[in-house]
């Protein structure tokens, strides 16, 4: 049995790892790991999440435990002093002595302090090891106690120094980036980029210093500035350093390997240094008189040794190694390819610039324009998995290569083909050297029809992840190939999408559920597709939640909001939230008199809590006769159009917006929808009311009103997007109408207009084309289908109460006239609440 | 609130030792549930027209101990019958009681009989 050491537990250490176990024959191999740090490898390269969620656990590279199941010998926490060549042994600090056949360093490297007067005070770190990061962070609490607004200075204005501004921000600090060098990213962006990214970067808050050299750091014992010049002087409470980073190659050289003049142990295409018996990976390897500080040149690196030791000798590393990156740098995207800045004489490049959208683009393209050479991202990197696969497999460019910056604008140049264009030897994912074929075949010949199979069975995607959508888009269009759809259907008793159920019950006129089961469904139903086949009867029916009860959801059965002990809540209309004293007075008896728990709603209404079931036709009974009516807050339906108080009141009002979102409300009140929707009409673009992130919205502008469509609140916030400018109320109405029906008639079930808009086909401007342009023809009749939702309205709380079959169903139990004794209630600042859970 | 959920125990047809006279058939929905009283306990009784069975449980789901199931939906899962409590969507099988989309306790189950057009709970005391 042969035994293989590795010295160093980082990210490529544990892919030389991975990569051993899965192709060597356990009998014949001992394999031995020993990591400085105290816990097993993680990814690094995603370090700033530690600050976000701070489960170091979350960023393992594999749990210990793995390394036990692998029969892999792990020794963390402890650290490889010495390598006897002679002897072929490896001796550590806590002096333990090992034999090995086959020696791999993969020590990485430390971050690089330069030599500057002062760089040992407190308070300044280096950005590489959670341990790093930790002390970081205690040092930036204590800080912040004594002093208010505290800043920090990050010395290095790269690709980790950015990522420790935001790190930096996150701990609550202003950001100053100090960069010696003119620009920002200098390996990676040309001058002009990095003035772009620079703009946005300080329109977020982080201060940028460029071509500062830096002289000493201030303060006496702990660091209180840096100083540049004589009377340049910046004032900071925390200095992090990330000035680039040194190979960790101190056991190379104590041990005589050949050394790199600037550090870094020299080897060769087979990763072995001067001594046969040991090999050199990662950020240690000086290979092509060049340290790779990248992770997928790394695992490359891993691979290769990997097969040498295994006697695979043809596997070598690629002469000319890629360095094209994409990252998210703060939430913007930054990539470069290829040869990002290239000279005249080898090619021209075509370059656009936007700075009010922080958007620029660069390509190179050789002389003869076939050939793309590299290029620069910034703010907008969507294309670079393409741009990329065209740079690696040398495809051929398209007649108007501006088009791959600038999207074809006009005629029937496409720019891009589809990810099923490339060659089959396409590496999608270079961290893991994944080829397109591998996916490909992937899905058809083992059946992984998702990236999260794909990802599991070839491990593309695992790396850095910016391979993802590419993966996404060759799965699906491979199952398209295959003549698969994916098929939307909305549950295991319709073999339909919302749609198509639809326009069943619409042409075939089912009005009713078993009706619609029996003709084109199975089975008995449940509690997915009644509500959905529910609101397509109320939809095209306008048919009040009464006819067909049991098939609706427990709030629209009993029309009201059920809560949390089971009691229910009951919210009358207060259209635009426009309320007369006299209706107050009218709410707050029957509240007292039936003991309700009152709150005012988010959607400018009163809401009351507590309310028994055999309560709700009494206390209805008694709104009714106040003038009030059912307000639907417990239907997928139109729920509140919230105004401002608009020109009658305000001093800046344009238009009267409470009369507008009055007229709307009542307008679309009852009408029910895939999901509830929501309105807003404000007066004037300070926007009170709110209206951008609602479902539709009005604001009054200089000449008439600006119509916005799809916004949303909740979970997933999405500011409306805008549908048109400067028009009347009825043009506005008109287009909400139809963009209201388009909605309910396409959504699937429970699904905001956001959610919908997003997953549509051509986005807001195909939404424009149906509602404005009718580019589908079909504008008459959402026109007519929505008048008549609208003239066929009535308040479903008077039909309830009104009528003795369905006021009967308001009782709690059928056999007795008692009420629910379990139900319990404790006092809250002089109102009630239910019980707490148990 | 563990002693409400304890008053519950699971009835099978055969150990019957009383039938419970609950209510006509016409109080209950079709393809719908309503609570029965009997002796301080809350029965569910479902009216499962489409599968011309009807079945009964306890009224109290056991995810929040509310007294609500009987007002959730029926349907069936892979020819299941079920009920779905509508405060959270938990779906219980309504012959054996079983959680089908999670792992909490079974709620008890009782047979239920028609004669006359009344509706009649089993209980075994």
């Amino acid at each position: 049995m042969k035994t293989v050491i590795v010295v160093g537990n980082g990210m490529v250490g544990y892919k030389f790892c991975e990569k051993f176990v899965s192709k060597v024959d356990q009998a014949s191999f001992k394999l031995i790991v020993f990591g400085e740090e105290p816990r097993v490898a993680y990814d690094r390269v995603h370090l700033s999440e530690y600050f976000e969620n701070g489960d170091a656990e979350r960023l393992s590279m594999a749990p210990r435990e793995w390394y036990q199941e692998n029969n892999i010998e792990l020794y963390i926490n402890e650290r490889v002093t010495d390598i006897h060549r002679n002897s072929k042994t490896i001796t550590t600090l806590s002096e333990k002595t090992f034999n090995y056949d086959y020696l791999v360093l993969a020590t990485g490297s430390s971050p690089f302090v330069p030599q500057i007067n002062g760089v040992d005070k407190e308070g300044v770190f280096v950005y590489r090891t959670i341990e790093d990061l930790e002390d970081t962070l205690a040092y930036a609490d204590k800080i912040k106690k004594t002093v208010e607004k505290p800043k920090a200075a990050i010395l290095g204005g790269g690709l980790l120094g950015l990522e420790a501004a935001k790190a930096v921000m996150d701990m609550g600090m202003e950001p100053h980036v100090v960069e010696f060098a003119p620009k920002l990213m200098p390996r990676q962006l040309d001058t002009r980029s990095s003035k772009v990214l620079q703009v946005k970067l300080e329109s977020m808050g982080i201060n940028i210093h460029l071509s500062k050299a830096t002289n000493q750091i201030l303060g006496n014992g702990h660091v209180i500035g840096m100083e540049f010049g004589e009377d340049d002087v910046l004032n900071v409470d925390m200095l992090v350093i990330s000035a680039g980073i040194r190979p960790r190659d101190e056991l190379g050289k104590s041990c005589g390997l050949k050394m790199g003049t600037r550090g870094g142990i020299v080897v060769d295409n087979k990763m072995r240094t001067s001594d046969p018996n040991i090999f050199a990976i990662g950020e240690i390897a000086l290979y092509n008189q060049m340290i790779y500080g990248l992770v997928a040149p790394g695992y490359e690196m891993a691979g290769v040794a990997v097969d040498q030791i295994l006697g695979m000798e043809e596997t070598v590393m690629a002469a000319e190694i890629d360095m094209s990156t994409k990252l998210k740098l703060i939430g913007v995207d930054v990539a470069s390819f290829g040869i990002p800045f290239m000279p005249a004489e080898k090619g021209h490049s075509i370059i656009f610039e936007n700075k009010t959208e922080s958007l620029y683009k660069r390509i190179n393209v050789s002389h003869d324009g076939k050939r793309l050479l590299g290029g620069i991202l910034v703010g907008d990197a969507q294309d670079y998995n393409m741009l990329l696969q065209m740079y690696l497999n040398e495809m051929p460019l398209p007649k108007n290569p501006e088009n791959l910056i600038l999207g074809s604008r006009g005629g029937q140049d496409m720019s891009f083909g589809s990810a099923m264009d490339l060659p089959d030897t396409a590496v999608i994912c270079s961290c893991e050297a994944v080829t397109k074929g591998q996916i490909c075949c992937s899905v058809k010949d083992d059946g992984n029809e998702s990236v999260k199979a794909i990802s599991k069975a070839t491990k593309a995607t695992t790396g850095c992840g910016g391979c993802k959508p590419m993966v996404d888009d060759l799965v699906k269009e491979t199952l398209k190939s295959l003549g698969k759809v994916i098929k939307e259907s909305i549950c295991e008793h319709f073999e339909y999408s919302r749609q198509e159920l639809y326009d069943i019950v619409k042409l075939r006129k089912i009005e009713d559920y078993n009706s619609l089961l029996d003709e084109v469904g199975k089975g008995h139903g449940c509690e997915v597709c009644k509500p959905a086949v529910a609101s397509i009867f109320a939809s095209i029916y306008n048919e009040t939640a009464n006819r067909q009860a049991t098939i609706q959801d427990t709030n629209d059965r009993y029309l009201a909001n059920i809560q949390r002990n089971g009691t229910y809540s009951v919210v009358p209309r207060v259209a635009a939230g426009e309320i007369t004293p006299k209706q107050l007075l009218a709410i707050g008896k029957i509240a007292q008199k039936y003991d309700l728990y009152t709150k005012i709603t988010g959607g400018q209404r009163i809401d009351m809590f507590g309310a028994q079931l055999h309560e709700l036709p009494l206390i209805w009974e008694e709104l009714i006769a106040e003038g009030f009516e059912t307000g639907q807050a417990y239907g997928k339906s139109l729920r509140t159009v919230k105004s401002c108080v608009g020109s009658t009141w305000c001093r800046y009002g344009m238009d009267e917006s409470v009369t507008f979102a009055i007229d709307i409300e009542n307008r679309y009140k009852g009408i029910r929808s895939p999901h509830k929707i929501k309105g807003g009409v404000s007066g004037c673009i300070r926007e009170c009311a709110e209206a951008r992130n609602k479902d539709f919205g009005f604001i009054a502008v200089e000449g008439g009103w600006n119509v916005y469509i799809c916004g949303n609140g909740g979970a997933n916030p999405q500011h409306a997007q805008l549908l048109a400018e400067k028009v009347d109320k009825i043009t506005a109405t008109k287009y909400v109408d139809r963009f209201l029906m388009y909605y309910i008639q396409t959504a699937p079930p429970l699904t905001r207009t956001a959610a919908w808009l997003d997953k549509l086909d051509g986005g807001i401007d195909y939404v424009k084309d149906v509602v404005i342009n009718d580019c589908l023809g079909i504008a008459d009749q959402l026109d007519s289908e929505m008048q008549y939702l609208v003239d066929t309205y009535k308040c479903e709380w008077k039909e309830a109460v009104e009528n003795p079959e369905i006021r009967a169903r308001y009782t709690h139990f059928v056999n007795a006239e008692d009420t629910d004794d379990t139900i319990e209630f404790v006092s809250l600042r002089e109102q009630k609440m239910p019980k707490a859970w148990v | 609130m563990i002693s409400i959920l304890n008053t519950y125990e699971a009835v099978e047809t055969e150990k019957v030792s009383l039938w419970f006279k609950a209510a006509p058939v016409q109080k209950f929905p079709e393809n719908g549930g309503a609570c029965v009283k009997y002796k301080g306990m809350q029965i569910a009784v479902f009216n499962f027209t489409r599968e011309g069975t009807w079945y009964a449980c306890q009224n109290l789901c056991p995810h929040k101990m509310e007294m609500v199931l009987s007002r959730g939906m029926i349907g069936e899962d892979q020819g299941e019958p079920k009920v779905a409590c509508p405060l959270h969507k938990n779906s219980f099988s309504l012959k054996t009681g079983m959680h089908l989309n999670g792992d909490l306790n079974s709620i008890a189950t009782y047979p239920v009989k028609i004669e006359n057009d009344f509706v009649y709970i089993g209980f075994s005391e």
